[in-house]
């Protein structure tokens, strides 16, 4: 899709846990490209796997997930190193904002001191004045209010949105390649949640990394994606650019979800709820894994094994085999 | 349904000058403060409509509703359901009460208790208010059919049913009493999109067809639009605009509401980067210290001497949309809704 | 992720298929949590060996009468004490009794007792501890400082001077150590009490007019289970210990009622003579139960915990 090779590649990518009723598949042979500044909206919802892939990525996941296939940042795999490996991408390379910033900051440390030490761990070099500085500058980024004054002060002074403000800080501290949001903004109010998207928005301008934003809110990824992948019980179900997803959704699940969700600009007649569940973690069958609460499904050709996802239109790819005739039939 | 009284003259719901309070954690050898979650609301639900409060985390909305179903005594002010005075009723009066308004939660995990079958949770309102003594297993039949639930999973536990399908047996619950009101408090933030919907037309469907009155208490503004015929915004324990949805959402008179709707992001990516967005600075005031006058100024960009002075009343803007605010926008004035 | 699972939003007049897959749609056949404990607690190798040794030992006490190689306090004096052998298998004491006879007919006495006490305490304490949760305010107040009152009252102390008082038969020390164990369990109860009362179905229950007494009864209650079934046990073996602690120190059972207690208590000369063997045999069977007891509690804390997987 790019001319020049990607930030980061995943090929493949399968996480497998291993659980007292056999292996579960959280993420089923994912592929997927960044584009170095760029971001990537992966939506699903719950048990679609789009934690555990990014999870993946960061080497994040506990000793009881077994991940394979492959994925590289700028060429360097990331995959299967040792944790002392992965610790200096992280942060640096790398790095993460999770959704509970109140759990994800030190309560009995200044935002001031955590800021430091995130920039410490990757460069020694600063004197303490300067790593001061460099916390004054990140806080002022994130649009913290007189940041050299806040820089003291503890996590529990933060309201929620400047806790996940600072949080956003200490993710961009080393000028990463990539920042992976998970959620960033789902424990939010909404007006927070506007000021926290800003501030992504802005920090992503200024600094140039790109961003892999995994949410489950259609109208986050609206506004911010680049580009977007649809998952689905642990696989790639479609992938786009951003007005492909939304204008031209390939995929009966992604045509199903954008007519299952209310709007704010405009009362619909009557929502279209998807019908059915998704499959089981433990009990998924061969095929594609939406069949059955798909009213496209046909009962030969969706049982069989998908090929991978194809491209229907340039960048725009979906696993549904059926797609052109399901197209046709509107 | 057996519920065929003909509506009565008398709103639904009547809530006058209703203040709620609670007390902060007692530090050793005080008293604790008490804080307004509830700080004077007038509001009236018509019979048969949806009312929707919104407002964020904190603004009282979830304390509001409590207090119709007597979880929460009001420090002043009243209610009354259906004519009933929800904080005065005793005896035969509270069973009445008890019957007429019901209470979804937001929370289809901790609202069921895991140690009861299906059966057990619908039939104890029956016993309780001695409803169908003698086809209790019929009517617990139609209320799991009701809701769209399995009636043969009628011997099974919570554990046993998905998240959305939780949540329509805490509905099957509220409606076993046969109530006139429902008070529905977060009832689809906890669901993904795709059962979300089935939830919200069911309770469109419930509605229609046991003509229920619902209060729709909820942080999502799209889902509020969907489902409500009137809109109450909640800011700080007060209400700072209510009006018709749809006028409401298209001409947005007060900053906060204006803010508040400009924020929600709209799942299209050519409408969304298009529209003009209201960033608010700051957070919401700690509701223990209150901003004096208007509660919203330290975030208002119109806010003047007035505003920190006198607490605007609700200002009548035609067709049943009011706004307290000393500046509401006009109706033909654009407003922060940029779709 | 934190969006819960997904269901099926079928029109409200389908219904839903089920959430579970492949399971018949019979009501009967859908464990109940308490079938689900049960299948935890036999998964717990150690609880289940726990409760087999219990059953022996009460089968063997309570049943002495007819298992007893011989009858209570059968004397034989002129044999006086032997060491185990194919005759005595514990041996006889002093006064040539059999000694695995006068162990078995000591353990009714403190296994009753211990029975007796983790009934009565676990009774008395969840009741006092629901109330004092439930209703909050002064009936709190006033029943935890009495609660708080009983801990810095020294126990022993206080069992003497009620033994004193009352005399020293069973039913005495049941109900003084009942007195003071009911502590316990009340501030348990009361601590899980107030998390479950504000729980939403808790909520839910008032909300639909549920009496207060029926709440109790049925929504808090069972979900008090485990802690209570779990304290059960665990007193046991507490009381067990006290008495024997008791009727070592003298202020116990009394001769000629004799419980492994005071067994111990009148063994106790023996140290290092070539009588100690009388120590071990109700040494070992106090031991033994309180083991037991405990393994029992550990199973049943598992079986209950809410945590705990399906």
């Amino acid at each position: 899709m790019t001319p020049t090779p990607p930030l980061l590649a995943v090929e493949d990518l399968t996480v497998r846990y291993r659980t007292d009723a056999g292996p579960v598949t959280a993420v089923d042979n994912l592929s997927f490209e960044v584009a170095a500044g760029s971001t990537l909206g992966i939506v699903g919802e719950s048990g679609s796997g789009k934690t555990a892939a990014s999870m993946a990525l960061m080497g994040l996941l506990p000793r009881t997930a077994e991940v394979t296939g492959s994925a590289r940042l700028h060429g360097q795999e990331l995959l299967g190193r040792p944790d002392s490996a992965m610790r200096d991408i992280r942060g640096r390379r790398i790095a993460v904002i999770f959704q509970d910033a109140l759990s994800a900051l030190n309560p009995m440390m200044t935002i001031g001191a955590q800021l430091a030490e995130a920039v410490r761990v990757h460069d020694r070099s600063r004197s303490a004045g300067e790593l001061r500085e460099r916390a004054v500058e990140l806080l002022d980024l994130v649009g913290i209010p007189s940041p050299a004054a806040r820089l003291d002060q503890y996590p529990h002074e933060y309201s929620g949105g400047m806790r996940q403000r600072a949080l956003i800080a200490m993710g961009i501290a080393n000028d990463p390649d990539i920042l992976v949001a998970d959620e960033p903004t789902t424990a939010l109010d909404v007006t927070v949640q506007a000021q926290v998207l800003d501030v992504i928005r802005r920090v992503q301008e200024r600094t140039g990394t790109a961003v892999l934003l995994i949410t489950h809110d259609l109208g986050v990824v609206a506004g911010l994606a680049d580009r977007i992948m649809v998952m689905y019980a642990g696989a790639k179900l479609e992938e786009g650019g951003v007005e492909q997803i939304f204008y031209r959704p390939a995929h009966p699940y992604t045509r199903g979800l954008l007519a299952a969700l209310p709007r704010i600009d405009r009362r619909l007649a009557r929502l279209e709820p998807i019908p059915g569940q998704p499959p089981q973690p433990h009990d998924r069958p061969g095929g594609c894994l939406f069949r059955a609460r798909c009213r496209h499904a046909d009962p030969d050709r969706c049982t069989r094994p998908l090929p991978a996802p194809a491209e229907v239109s340039a960048g725009h790819l979906t696993s549904c085999v059926r797609v052109h005739e399901i197209a046709s039939a509107g | 349904m057996t519920a065929t009284t003909t509506a009565p003259p008398v709103p639904a719901l009547e809530i006058r000058g209703l203040v709620a309070e609670y007390r902060t954690r007692r530090r050793l050898g005080g008293r604790g403060r008490t804080v307004q979650a509830v700080a004077g609301v007038d509001l009236t639900l018509a019979q048969g409509h949806t009312l929707g409060l919104v407002g964020e985390t904190g603004c009282g909305k979830s304390t509001l509703g409590r207090t119709l179903v007597r979880l929460v005594r009001p420090a002043a002010g009243s209610v009354h359901a259906e004519g009933i005075d929800v904080a005065g009723a005793k005896g035969v009066r509270l069973r009445q009460l008890h019957r007429t308004v019901q209470l979804v939660f937001q929370d289809p995990y901790a609202s069921l208790n895991p140690r009861m079958s299906v059966r057990a949770l619908l039939a104890e309102p029956l016993k309780v208010h001695g409803l169908h003594v003698r086809r209790r297993e019929e009517r617990i039949r139609e209320l799991l059919d009701l809701v769209g639930l399995d009636p043969a999973h009628a011997g099974r536990y919570p554990y046993q049913f998905s998240g959305g399908q939780r949540q329509r047996l805490g509905i099957a619950r509220a409606l076993a009493v046969e109530p006139r009101i429902l008070v529905l408090d977060e009832p689809v933030s906890a669901l993904d999109v795709s059962v979300q919907a089935g939830v919200i037309n069911l309770l469109d469907d419930l509605q229609r067809d046991l003509g229920l009155s619902y209060l729709f208490i909820a942080h999502d503004l799209s889902v509020v639009r969907q489902i409500s015929d009137e809109v109450a915004v909640m800011y700080l324990g007060r209400i700072v605009e209510h009006g018709p949805a749809e006028q409401l959402y298209d001409h947005p008179a007060h900053p906060y509401t204006q803010a508040l709707l400009s924020a929600v992001p709209v799942p299209d990516p050519r409408v969304e980067r298009a529209r003009k967005r209201i960033v608010l600075t700051g957070d919401v005031p700690s509701p223990l210290s209150p901003p004096s006058g208007c509660r919203f100024r330290t975030r208002c960009w119109k806010a003047t001497d007035r505003c920190a002075a006198v607490a605007p009343p609700a200002v009548d803007l035609g067709g049943g949309h009011t706004a307290a605010c000393h500046y509401p926008a006009l109706a033909d004035t654009p407003a922060g809704n940029g779709a | 992720m934190t969006r819960t699972a997904p269901t099926t939003p079928a029109p409200a007049s389908v219904p839903e298929p089920s959430a579970v897959p492949g399971k018949g749609a019979s009501a009967s056949r859908d464990p109940g949590p308490a079938r689900i404990a049960l299948r935890r607690f036999l998964r717990h190798r150690l609880a289940v060996a726990g409760v087999l040794v219990l059953l022996a030992l009460a089968v063997g006490c309570f049943g002495a009468t007819w298992l007893a190689p011989s009858p209570r306090n059968a004397q034989d004096l002129l044999l006086g004490a032997t060491p185990p052998s194919g005759a005595h298998l514990l041996g006889t004491d002093e006064l040539g009794r059999d000694y695995l006879s006068e162990v078995l007919y000591a353990g009714r006495i403190s296994l009753a007792i211990g029975l007796g006490v983790a009934v009565l305490s676990t009774t008395l304490g969840t009741v006092v501890g629901c109330v004092a949760g439930y209703f909050g305010g002064w009936v709190d107040e006033v029943t935890m400082r009495v609660a708080d009152l009983f801990l810095v009252v020294p126990a022993i102390a206080l069992l003497a001077l009620a033994i004193q008082g009352l005399g020293s038969s069973p039913v005495t020390i049941v109900l003084v150590l009942a007195g003071l164990g009911w502590t316990v369990i009340a501030r348990v109860v009361r601590a899980q009490v107030l998390s479950l009362r504000e729980k939403e179905y808790v909520e839910a229950a008032r909300v639909l007019g549920v009496p207060t007494v029926r709440i109790l009864w049925r929504h808090l209650l069972p979900n008090l289970v485990g802690v209570v079934v779990v304290n059960v046990s665990l007193s046991v073996a507490a009381a067990v210990i006290l008495e024997s602690t008791l009727s070592f120190l003298g202020f116990g059972v009394q001769p000629p009622r004799s419980s492994w207690g005071n067994m111990l208590s009148q063994a106790s000369g023996m140290v290092g003579t070539s009588q100690s063997y009388l120590l071990y045999a109700p040494g070992a069977a106090i031991l033994l139960t309180v083991l037991a007891v405990n393994f029992v509690g550990d199973g049943l804390r598992d079986a209950f915990d809410p945590q705990g997987r399906h």
